[in-house]
């Protein structure tokens, strides 16, 4: 890349139960604080990608917001990438503004399955509907017991990661579940999907949220008080759904994270702070996993002892994560990492300088990867 | 005895949807033989498909597997994503990858557990709801 790019604003809507709101509102909310926390007038947008709303796909989405923001882009769309979308949205916005197809992007995402229709996680998969395979929980279970046969994971390793996200989330006042889980209480909880439990699970939200995207030298030229620049980006896909994939406990997300390290010319060693998607707790370990901060099998060793909660040596999801802030899939991720190397988060790494952030998708079928400076 | 499936869209979920591509598959597990599609190249592969995902040729062909095979994963249902399998619980739905190399979604016949990881596995077909399924047991 010719420029250097940065984060300009964020934003995003109250999280947890929302009835009465569209989508569409939703996502106008959480744009239009980005657009404040940016400081710039919408008139500037000339990008606009849309990450579609899971609970309910529509024709011409991306238009439609980006009706209802009142703005007529160059670029624009929605795409269906499943959870991994914000981040590959961004990287397709970088790469747009830097082949010069526009000039300022707005990248937002707003759902309400909370207050409206929720089926999508209870889906059934196919023809294999007939064995009972429904629902997006069972595939992550399902990876979760082969990476417990392999590498002898725990179920204390698994609630570690759970009860970081947790106790990060129970202060946050943005965060839908306020409550703190101890490693009794995780172990405790009800199997839904043996091996996996209800605290092994994301929330269910409503929520809207939006970041605006613009190089360097265009933020300067705008006045952007806050803008923080991104390092490095990578996406990586094993498309394969999980009973055909060749291995269930190794994702393309070490492609999305290789790409993204190269380009930052950082190292796991050199991250200070991360935001790892965390749909269900197996996805951080084997992020982790894939991403280099251990060896394969060995994240159950790596988040023990409090590792991965603030004062660890890698306090991950900061703001709590799709387990406690808000199951929105992967923006609030984003969000939060802007606010570490912004040095305004609630939980503050102290001079944290490298933030990493991981969405993922479907289960486990896309991967993208996003590091963030200050 | 071959089972008549409906191509129109299913009532109730559990049903698989019949079509003009995988009706020898469901026809063929009806009548107790478990088919899978080998390409040309020598691929193998579940579900059909009308072109190869390793050479994208359209030359294939239904062959009939052993039925044994081994046990990937397992997951054992507590809660039901649907009314229609309420009166299932708990129960297990599993990966098993072929000896010939396909993998594919089914339910281990017998308890839960006595499943582990690497399991031989043998063909145990059952009808369901008049569709017959290509379950597996412990080998």
């Amino acid at each position: 890349m010719r420029e250097r790019y940065v984060i300009a604003g964020i934003g995003h809507t109250p999280f947890g139960k929302l009835p009465g709101r569209s989508t569409i509102s939703l996502n106008v909310e959480a744009s239009r604080n980005a657009l404040a926390d940016a400081g710039i007038p919408k008139s500037v947008v000339d990008g606009v990608f849309v990450k579609v709303p899971t609970s309910a796909h529509q024709f011409m989405y991306g238009q439609k917001v980006a009706e209802a923001l009142g703005m007529m882009p160059r670029v624009g769309g929605a795409w269906d990438q499943g959870g991994a979308a914000n981040i590959t949205l961004m990287t397709m916005a970088m790469t747009a503004i830097e082949a010069g197809q526009c000039d300022v992007a707005l990248i937002c995402y707003a759902d309400n399955p909370r207050s409206g229709n929720r089926a999508v996680y209870a889906r059934p998969r196919g023809d294999d509907a007939a064995y009972g395979w429904l629902s997006t929980a069972a595939g992550y279970a399902m990876i979760q017991r082969r990476h417990m046969h392999e590498y002898g994971t725990t179920q204390e390793a698994l609630g570690a990661v759970a009860v970081a996200c947790r106790s990060h989330g129970a202060g946050n006042p943005n965060a839908q579940l306020q409550k703190p889980l101890s490693m009794a209480q995780y172990c405790d909880s009800p199997l839904l999907v043996d091996p996996m439990r209800r605290d092994d699970c994301a929330l269910v939200s409503d929520g809207g949220a939006a970041i605006i995207v613009m190089s360097e030298k265009r933020a300067r030229e705008l006045g952007v008080k806050q803008a923080v620049p991104v390092l490095g980006f990578g996406n990586g896909q094993t498309s394969w759904d999980v009973q055909l994939r060749p291995s269930l406990t190794s994702t393309e997300a070490a492609r999305a994270a290789h790409t993204a390290f190269s380009m930052a010319g950082v190292k796991p060693s050199g991250v200070d702070v991360a935001q790892i998607y965390d749909c269900f707790t197996i996805t951080v370990l084997m992020t982790l996993e894939d991403y280099g901060f251990c060896k394969k099998g060995q994240a159950g060793y790596f988040v023990a002892d409090g590792a991965i909660e603030i004062g660890g040596k890698l306090p991950l999801n900061t703001s709590g994560g799709l387990l406690s802030e808000t199951g929105m899939p992967g923006m609030q991720l984003i969000i939060e990492g802007v606010r570490q190397m912004r040095g305004t988060a609630r939980l503050q790494v102290p001079g944290a300088k490298v933030c990493l952030v991981s969405n993922q998708g479907g289960t486990m079928h896309t991967h993208s990867t996003l590091l963030l400076g200050s | 005895m071959t089972t008549v499936y409906s191509t129109h869209a299913p009532l109730k979920i559990s049903a698989p949807e019949v079509t003009e591509l995988t009706r020898p598959y469901w026809e063929a597990l009806a009548n107790g033989k478990l088919m899978f599609q080998r390409c040309q190249c020598g691929h193998a592969f579940l579900p059909a498909r009308h072109e190869c995902p390793s050479c994208l040729s359209m030359a294939l062909k239904w062959q009939e597997a052993t039925g044994r095979g081994t046990l990937v994963s397992w997951v054992v249902y507590h809660i039901a994503y649907s009314e229609e399998f309420k009166n299932r619980l708990p129960y297990n739905v599993a990966v098993v990858e072929l000896e010939e190399g396909p993998r594919l979604i089914t339910n281990m016949v017998g308890a839960n557990d006595s499943l582990s990881c690497d399991a031989a596995v043998s063909l145990a077909i059952e009808e369901v709801d008049g569709v017959a399924l290509a379950r597996f047991k412990l080998a």
